[in-house]
C-alpha cells in the first residue's frame, strides 16, 4: 500500500490536503483534511447581529455573496422580518452573477489545468496577437531561465506541473481552450462588475444588509448590468458549454468516476420572498428517493475532526473545543450529516433535485447531453456530471436574470427596515456555486449569543463520521486509478470536480495550548 | 525578458484613454516594466485568507491580470492559480528556501497565526507540515520586498478581531509585520484591497525601489486622504442631508459611516473600473483599511445608536444631533 499525499491542494480556495492509499494502482482509502482555521464564529459572539452580515462574508472571497446572503436571511428569521420584493430580486442579480463568475473560473482557471496541455503554446501556428504573446512569453522564460537560480518558475504559475500523458492531445483544443482561457478572464470580471453594480463592490459587498441591500436600482446600474449580461451569456452559450463538452468527450472515462450519490439542495433562486418557492428545487435525494428538506435533521459529527465538544448537535446548538491532538483526529473540518447520511452538494446536487422533481429548463438540458454521450441519468453522479451541472446553471442564471431585471421597481426602496429584538433565533438557508449553506443565530440582549455556519465544503470535504463511515469526496475518491503515485493527477481532477472553498470549511477553534509538530500517518 | 518601448506601449497602451484615476497604474506600470526590463519573480502565499485578495487582483482592469502574469511579474506561487498541484506547487517554495533565492518579491495574504503553526499549514516537507508562519519566516529573510496584501496580512483583519468576552484572539492571528521587527513590511490594506492599488505599489516599487508610506506603512498615493474628504456624499453632509436608513438619499454619517476614520481613494477610484463604490452604494465606508477593522473604538462594524444615548448626546452639530435623537427607529441602526 502506497501513501499519496497531495499537499496541498492548489487552484481551489484556501487550505486543503488529500491523503490516499493506492493499492494495484487504484485509490482505496482517502482521507481530507482541512488545513488551516481562523475561530470566526468565536469572534462573531458578543456583537451586533448586523455585523455578521460583513463578518461572514470574509468567511470566503470566492463566494461572499452566498455567505452575505445566507447571513441577511438569518438575521431576517431572527428579527421576524421578510425582504421587500426589491430587495429579493437585488439580493437573486447578485448571487446570480457571483455564480457566473465562481463556475466560470472553477472551469477556466482552477479545473482545466488539469485537462489542458499549457506547453501546447509553443507549437503554436497561429496569428491571434494574445496567443502569440502567451507563446513568446513561454519561450522566453525557457530561455532566459535556462541554468537560473530560479528555474524552477520557468512560466510560473503554470508550471512546474505533475507531468505525464494526462493532457488533451488535439493541438487545436489545447490552444482553444488556452484562448478561453484567457478570454475567461476577462469574461469574470464582466460578471464581478455585475456583483457591483449592486453590491457595491466585490469581493466582499457593501451593500448586503437584513431585508435586502442598500443600492436603489437606478436605470444606469440596471444597464450596467444588462450589458455585462449579454456578454457573459454570449460566452456561456457559445464557448462555456462546448469546451464542457469537448472536454468530456476527450475524458469520458470521468462520467464513472468521482460517484457519489447522496444529493441534498436548499433550493435557489428566491421566486416570493418567504423564500419557499424556487427556481431549482428544494430536496434531498437519499438511497434512491427524492424528499422533502428538514433542516432539524442536520447535526454535526466531530469523532474524527479535532474538537473535543459533543458530537452529533444541530447547528443552533453547535460548540466547538478544539483539541490538536485528539487521537485518531486529522482535520479541521466537522462531519456534517443529514439524518445521518453524508450528503454531496453543489451544482450537481441542484441539478439532480431540480431533474428529479421535474424541473422543465434542468430536464431538457441534463436529457440533451445524455443523448449526445449516449449515457443514462447515472452519469451523472461523476467528474464530468459535476462540470456539465455548472454549465447548465450559467445558462438557467443567464435566462433568469433578464426576468429579474425587469421585474426591479427603479428608484424603490431596495430592502424593508426592521427591529433588533432582545431576543430570537434565526436560521439562514441558501445554494452557494458549490452548495447548500446555512447559518444560524441565537440572539440575546440584542447581541450574538452564538453563531454557526455550516457550509458546502464540510458537507462534502468533511471526515468520517462517528460511526467511522467516510465523508463523500473521501468515497468519491477511492477507486480511482492513480497511473503514477508521484503525480496523482487523477485523484486531484475528482476533488477539483467539487470545487472545494476551504477557507470556508474551517470552524471555529477556542483556547491557545501550543501545539508541537503535528503528523498524521 | 527584454521589453522594447514600442511592444510595450502595445500591449499596455491601447486603452489608456478610458482608463481615468488608473491611468497612474498604467503610467507607473509602462515604467517598471521598461526600467526593470526584466518580470520580478513574486511569491505569493496565503496563510489565514479568505482569498478574496487574490480574486481582487483578477479584477485587475489596466493592466489586465493576464498581462500581468505573462508580462509584469512571474507569479512564481501562488495557491489558486499555479498549475501544479501537491508536490509539484511546493517544489517551488522549497527550492526558494533551500537554495536562499533572493530575487523575489514575497507577498503576503491573509492573517498569520502566531499561538500555533498547527491553525495554518501549506504543504508538507520531509513528512512534516509546513506552517504558514515558517513559510514566510523562511521567505521573507531573503525576499529583496515584502508586501502585505490585504488587511489579514497588514493588521490582523478579522481573523485577529477580538473576542467580545475575553478580548483575546482565537488562533493569534497577526499581520506579516510582527514576524519581522525592524524590516519594512509595506502595508497594502483593504477587505479587499483595490487592484490598482496592489499592483500600483508593486510597480513603484520596482521603479523607484522606495515608496512614500504613512504611519502604518500604506503608501500614501491611495492613503493618504480619508473617505470623507472624497466623498460623492460631501455635499450631503455639508448641507445636513442624512440618510436615515439604507436606500435613501443622503450622507450616511447617521447609519455609521467610518468615512471620517478610514483613509482610501474609493469614492474616487471606484470599484471595477468605476461601477460603484462603498459610500456610493449607500452602504456608507466600514473602514476596511484600518488597523483597527473590525473593531473600530470596540464599536464593531456596524454602530449601536440606540444603546448608546449619551454619545449621541456628544454630537457637536445639533442638527445631527436632533437628527439621530428624532429617529424613530427606521430599522437600520436598532441595536
Ligand atoms: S457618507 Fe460617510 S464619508 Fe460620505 S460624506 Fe457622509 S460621513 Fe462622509
Ligand atoms: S471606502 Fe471604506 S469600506 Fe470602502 S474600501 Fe475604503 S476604507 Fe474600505
Amino acid at each position: 500500500m502506497a501513501r499519496v499525499l497531495i499537499d496541498p491542494i492548489t487552484r481551489i480556495e484556501g487550505h486543503l490536503s488529500i491523503e490516499l492509499d493506492v493499492q494495484g494502482g487504484k485509490v482505496v482509502e482517502a482521507k481530507s483534511k482541512g488545513d488551516m482555521f481562523r475561530g470566526y464564529e468565536k469572534i462573531l459572539r458578543g456583537r451586533n447581529p448586523v455585523d455578521a452580515n460583513q463578518i461572514t462574508q470574509r468567511i470566503c472571497g470566492v463566494c461572499p455573496v452566498s455567505h452575505g446572503i445566507a447571513s441577511s436571511k438569518c438575521l431576517d428569521a431572527a428579527f421576524k422580518n421578510k425582504p421587500n420584493k426589491n430587495g429579493m430580486l437585488l439580493r437573486n442579480l447578485v448571487l446570480g452573477a457571483n455564480y457566473l463568475q465562481s463556475h466560470i473560473l472553477h472551469f477556466y482557471h482552477l479545473a482545466a489545468l488539469d485537462f489542458v496541455d499549457i506547453k501546447a503554446i509553443v507549437n503554436y501556428k497561429g496569428g491571434d496577437a494574445k496567443l502569440l504573446a502567451v507563446k513568446e512569453w513561454v519561450l522566453d522564460e525557457i530561455k532566459s531561465k535556462k541554468g537560473q537560480p530560479d528555474e524552477i518558475t520557468t512560466a510560473a504559475p503554470f508550471l512546474p506541473r505533475y507531468e505525464g500523458d494526462f493532457y488533451i492531445k488535439d493541438q487545436t483544443l489545447n490552444v482553444d481552450a488556452i484562448a478561453h482561457y484567457l478570454q475567461a478572464l476577462d469574461i469574470r470580471l464582466k460578471a464581478h462588475k455585475m456583483v457591483t453594480a449592486f453590491g457595491g463592490r466585490v469581493p466582499h459587498l457593501m451593500g448586503l444588509v437584513p431585508g435586502g441591500v442598500t443600492q436603489v436600482p437606478t436605470r444606469s446600474l440596471i444597464r450596467e448590468y444588462r450589458k455585462n449580461l449579454k456578454e457573459v451569456e454570449e460566452f456561456v452559450n457559445k464557448v462555456y458549454m462546448n469546451d464542457v463538452i469537448a472536454v468530456a468527450k476527450a475524458f469520458s472515462e470521468y462520467f464513472k468516476l468521482g460517484k457519489f450519490t447522496n444529493m441534498m439542495s436548499y433550493g435557489l433562486w428566491d421566486k416570493d420572498v418567504d423564500a419557499m418557492k424556487f427556481t431549482m428545487e428544494r430536496g434531498v435525494y437519499v438511497d434512491g428517493k427524492l424528499k422533502a428538506l428538514d433542516t432539524s435533521l442536520i447535526k454535526e459529527q466531530v469523532r474524527y475532526a479535532r474538537y473535543n465538544s459533543g458530537s452529533d448537535l444541530h447547528p443552533l446548538k453547535g460548540q466547538t473545543e478544539p483539541d490538536p491532538h485528539k487521537g485518531g483526529a486529522y482535520t479541521w473540518l466537522k462531519a456534517p450529516r443529514y439524518a445521518g447520511a453524508g450528503m454531496e452538494v453543489g451544482p450537481l446536487a441542484r441539478v439532480v433535485v431540480s431533474y428529479l422533481s421535474g424541473n422543465a429548463f434542468v430536464k431538457g438540458e441534463v436529457d440533451g447531453l445524455l443523448k449526445l454521450f449516449n449515457a443514462d441519468l447515472g452519469a451523472v453522479f461523476s467528474v464530468l456530471g459535476r462540470h456539465t451541472s455548472r454549465a447548465i446553471e450559467c445558462k438557467l442564471i443567464c435566462q433568469e436574470a433578464k426576468v429579474w431585471l425587469d421585474e426591479l421597481e427603479i428608484g424603490k426602496a431596495p430592502r424593508s427596515t426592521y427591529e433588533i429584538p432582545e431576543k430570537g433565533e434565526g436560521e439562514g438557508l441558501v445554494e452557494a456555486a458549490r452548495g447548500a449553506l446555512g447559518h444560524w443565530i441565537v440572539v440575546e440582549n440584542k447581541k450574538i449569543a452564538n453563531y454557526q455556519c455550516v457550509v458546502p465544503t464540510t458537507w462534502f470535504c468533511g471526515p468520517r463520521d462517528d460511526k467511522g463511515t467516510p465523508g463523500p469526496v473521501e468515497q468519491a475518491l477511492i477507486g480511482t486509478p492513480i497511473a503514477d503515485n508521484k503525480n496523482p493527477i487523477e485523484a486531484a481532477r475528482v476533488v477539483r470536480s467539487f470545487d472545494p472553498c476551504i477557507a470556508c470549511a474551517v470552524h471555529v477553534v477556542e483556547g491557545d495550548r501550543e501545539i508541537g509538530t503535528f503528523k498524521v500517518c | 525578458m527584454s521589453f522594447n518601448r514600442r511592444d510595450f506601449l502595445k500591449i499596455m497602451g491601447g486603452s489608456a484613454v478610458a482608463l481615468g484615476v488608473s491611468g497612474v497604474v498604467l503610467e507607473g506600470c509602462k515604467k517598471a516594466l521598461m526600467e526593470a526590463a526584466k518580470r520580478t519573480n513574486v511569491i505569493w502565499l496565503q496563510a489565514q485568507a479568505c482569498s478574496g485578495c487574490s480574486i481582487s487582483l483578477l479584477n485587475a482592469i489596466d493592466p489586465d491580470i493576464a498581462s500581468v502574469i505573462t508580462q509584469g511579474i512571474s507569479l512564481n506561487y501562488h495557491q489558486t492559480l499555479v498549475g501544479g498541484t501537491g508536490d509539484a506547487a511546493v517544489s517551488v517554495l522549497e527550492n526558494a528556501v533551500k537554495t536562499q533565492r533572493k530575487d523575489f518579491v514575497l507577498i503576503v495574504e491573509g492573517s498569520i497565526p502566531t499561538k500555533s503553526d498547527e491553525y495554518c499549514t501549506i504543504g508538507e516537507v520531509d513528512g512534516k507540515y509546513v506552517g504558514a508562519r515558517e513559510w514566510v519566516r523562511e521567505l521573507g529573510k531573503n525576499a529583496k520586498a515584502i508586501i502585505s496584501a490585504g488587511t489579514c496580512a497588514a493588521f490582523g483583519g478579522i481573523p485577529g478581531a477580538k473576542i467580545r468576552e475575553t478580548g483575546d484572539n482565537p488562533t493569534g492571528a497577526k499581520g506579516a509585520q510582527d514576524l519581522f521587527k525592524g524590516k519594512t513590511v509595506v502595508n497594502i490594506p483593504g477587505c479587499p484591497p483595490h487592484p490598482d492599488w496592489m499592483i500600483g505599489t508593486l510597480v513603484d516599487f520596482l521603479t523607484t525601489g522606495k515608496l512614500d508610506l504613512d504611519e502604518y506603512n500604506r503608501p500614501k498615493k491611495y492613503f493618504g486622504r480619508t473617505v470623507h474628504e472624497q466623498c460623492e456624499n460631501l455635499p450631503d453632509y455639508k448641507r445636513g442631508r442624512f440618510a436615515k436608513s439604507w436606500g435613501e438619499k443622503g450622507c450616511l454619517y447617521l447609519l455609521g459611516c467610518l468615512g471620517m476614520d478610514s483613509n482610501c481613494d474609493i469614492p474616487r477610484r471606484k470599484w471595477l473600473g468605476g461601477v460603484n463604490s462603498c459610500t456610493g452604494c449607500g452602504s456608507g465606508c466600514i473602514g476596511c483599511t484600518e488597523p483597527v477593522f473590525p473593531d473600530t473604538g470596540s464599536r464593531g462594524i456596524y454602530k449601536h445608536l440606540k444603546a448608546d444615548a449619551g454619545e449621541i448626546m456628544k454630537i457637536e452639530n445639533a442638527d445631527i444631533r436632533t437628527a439621530v435623537l428624532n429617529l424613530k427607529n427606521g430599522g437600520t441602526i436598532n441595536g
